[in-house]
């Protein structure tokens, strides 16, 4: 075990690294310390290595890592160094505040009050036409959307009236009564929900609507944590699941604020879709599922990768649905370059734009 | 079982066997069983995730067991179940041969939860047979449930099985766990292992490992077909980039046709062991004469 001294050095090591950003717990940190009792604490790469196996927990942490090693570890005096270490976590505004405030001021409370009663026709209204306050009144109603979770046949099978003979219960059963034949037993495939991934686009020509679609996508995931992946697509692929699994949808949106980098920036849905399809889809996490891609479909690269993309996609999941805000304006025609492109491969091109187009895509979603 | 004293040591008895381990995942590995901690290994497909818990088994000479998960997997098949159609058969014969007013019921019934009708299933076999490599393959195929039940096992090291009592490992088994990422895993489970994520290898130990593991093979080819793969890993327009697998198995076709250099005809034709989506392998043989060039 290293002397106090150099347990402190560890332990503070351990820290620093929690400041930027990697999920060091206490335990990890203690699993470190031990690792590096183990090895000896006189090499500086056994140090290095007995560090990455315990305080990182995926490939994204390990850059990081490097980062915080290398200046926690380096010849100067650490403390001079650490002070300006962690990385600045830029908070990217995430178009919430509006919200928040929204019901805070008495005046507005009995313009609320009044909005309320017109509930239905707010349900239709285009969110990206909302006032402050009516955009308040419409983010406590995505509380009363109705979800149903896509369910597909697992190859388990579980006891049931009809179906196939079920041997094990039958069987069962019969030694319950020391042998005697009694009545047979059924089983059927059991129901799983199945996965529903939502891609949602955050660009700048999407920023009337992201924190609308990110709502519905919290909404989603409240339903069924476990099997809900929420990624955002702007300049690059965010994945933003863990931070819609927080209870509240308030503390999600600003946790996903705080993760997403490329919020209202530029798009190459294209690429984006490729980085998906290439890091998570093609892995798994796209086969059998429900993929939802939220966007307007301006593509700046070239649309035939965007088609390419969207083709994969299709084959691996078990339907592409493709949500487009502008697809609700009167006279809308699915003609510009991205959308025309991707428009043969998807299974249903739905609207996005209001409330009541949000509980459509959730029965879409569910069906 | 031997216990390596240092990482170079582990490193150099992988090394025996035809693994070879870079300085990261040697240490990373001796740590696992230093610590007699489970190692999470993760990493793109085919960089040897499977070949280490193989490679860990081979030198040390000890049973490789491994649980390959799936959707759906529970206790029954990781754990162990009891043979119920054995049971009955047994009741049945119990019946027939013994004189139905000497039988003493509960001993029938002792007899049903036998050691004879159990099925040991992987992790019941690697405790019970410890010192042993037990290697939990694409753990992100499994479901929550499973990953908290594994959790519990891999803590405490011991079974308990209502009937027959627990069974603990004299010798915790060395655990490895792999992933593919395909969903992420349970923070809990993460924290109770050591992780590592494996990268593709650099030239001049790919051609090592396609040396290693086959030795009748030439220098030059191995060299040849080692540079294309890394150039196929590295211009990232291929739908899957190829692993160290299918290096390999390249290198053992090319070899099984009789060449000791790619030449283009025969690269071509033998494109199939490394790329295997119709639209990798077209682009790919579009570029072969520049890259062979």
């Amino acid at each position: 075990m290293p002397g106090a001294d150099g347990v402190a050095i560890f332990v503070g090591f351990a820290q620093a690294l929690r400041e930027a950003g990697a999920g060091v717990t206490a335990d990890r940190t203690q699993a470190f310390v031990e690792a590096v009792s183990v090895l000896g604490a006189d090499r500086r790469r056994d140090v290095y290595w007995a560090g990455r196996a315990t305080l990182c927990a995926e490939p994204d942490d390990v850059a990081t890592y490097d980062k915080v090693f290398a200046a926690w570890f380096s010849p100067e005096d650490p403390r001079l160094r650490t002070r300006s270490q962690p990385p600045p976590r830029v908070v990217v505004q995430a178009g919430l505040e509006d919200a928040d405030e929204g019901g805070t001021g008495s005046g507005d409370d009995q313009q609320v009050a009044m909005i309320a009663s017109r509930t239905e026709t707010l349900r239709h209204r285009d969110v990206a036409s909302l006032s402050t306050s009516e955009r308040a009144a419409v983010a406590r109603m995505f509380e009363g959307l109705d979800v149903r979770v896509p369910l597909r046949r697992s190859p388990r099978r579980t006891p049931h009236r009809r179906g196939d003979l079920d041997p094990t219960r039958t069987l069962r059963d019969q030694l319950r009564r020391a042998g005697e034949p009694g009545p047979l037993r059924f089983r059927a495939p059991r129901r799983r929900p199945r996965r529903v991934v939502l891609l949602v686009d955050v660009s700048g020509s999407m920023s009337a609507y992201a924190d609308s679609l990110l709502r519905l996508a919290h909404r989603l995931v409240s339903a069924s944590p476990r099997q809900v992946e929420v990624f955002t697509l702007g300049t690059r692929l965010t994945r933003v699941t863990a931070a819609m699994r927080l209870r509240d949808a308030e503390d999600a949106l600003a946790a996903a604020g705080a993760t997403v980098p490329d919020w209202s920036g530029g798009t190459r849905l294209g690429e984006v879709l490729r980085a998906f399809v290439d890091r998570w889809g093609q892995r798994g996490m796209a086969r059998g599922a429900v993929v939802v891609i939220a966007s307007d479909g301006w593509e700046r690269g070239d649309p035939v990768l965007l088609g390419d993309q969207v083709q994969r996609l299709q084959r691996l999941a078990y339907r592409v649905l493709w949500a487009n805000p502008h697809r609700g304006r009167p006279g809308y025609a699915p003609v510009q370059g991205g959308i025309a492109a991707v428009h043969p491969h998807l299974d249903a091109l739905v609207a996005g734009h209001s409330l009541a187009a949000f509980q459509a895509l959730l029965d879409e979603v569910g069906r | 079982m031997k216990q390596p004293r240092s990482s170079d040591e582990l490193v150099a008895d992988l090394d025996q066997v035809g693994y070879l381990a870079d300085e990261g995942l040697g240490t990373i590995a001796y740590l696992a069983l230093a610590m007699q901690r489970p190692l999470l290994l993760e990493g793109e497909p085919g960089t040897g995730k499977t070949a280490l818990a193989e490679a860990l088994a081979a030198a040390y000479a000890v049973p490789l067991i491994r649980l390959q998960c799936y959707e759906g997997i529970d206790a029954t098949q990781a754990l162990y179940d009891w043979d119920f159609p054995r049971q009955i058969l047994h009741l049945r014969t119990v019946e027939a041969t013994a004189d139905l007013a000497e039988v003493d019921a509960d001993a029938v019934e002792q007899s049903l939860f036998d050691e004879r009708f159990l099925l040991a299933r992987p992790i019941l076999r690697a405790l019970r047979e410890a010192p042993a490599v037990l290697l939990v393959d694409e753990i992100d195929r499994a479901d929550d449930e499973f990953e908290a039940f594994l959790l519990e096992v891999l803590s405490t090291n011991q079974v308990t099985i209502p009937e027959l009592g627990t069974v603990r490992a004299t010798v915790p088994p060395i655990v490895v766990l792999t992933s593919n990422r395909t969903r992420e895993l349970h923070d809990a489970l993460k924290r109770r292992c050591l992780y590592h994520w494996i990268e593709h290898p650099g030239l001049a130990r790919e051609v090592e490992i396609v040396r290693t593991r086959m030795p009748e093979v030439s220098q030059r080819l191995a060299e040849q077909v080692v540079g294309v793969v890394q150039e196929l890993r590295t211009r990232g327009d291929l739908l899957k980039p190829p692993g160290v697998a299918e290096t390999l198995d390249w290198t053992a076709a090319l070899d099984r046709l009789g060449r000791d250099t790619l030449d283009l005809e025969t690269a071509a034709a033998t494109v199939g062991a490394v790329c295997k989506y119709r639209e990798d392998i077209d682009r790919v043989r579009e570029s072969l004469s520049s890259m062979l060039a």
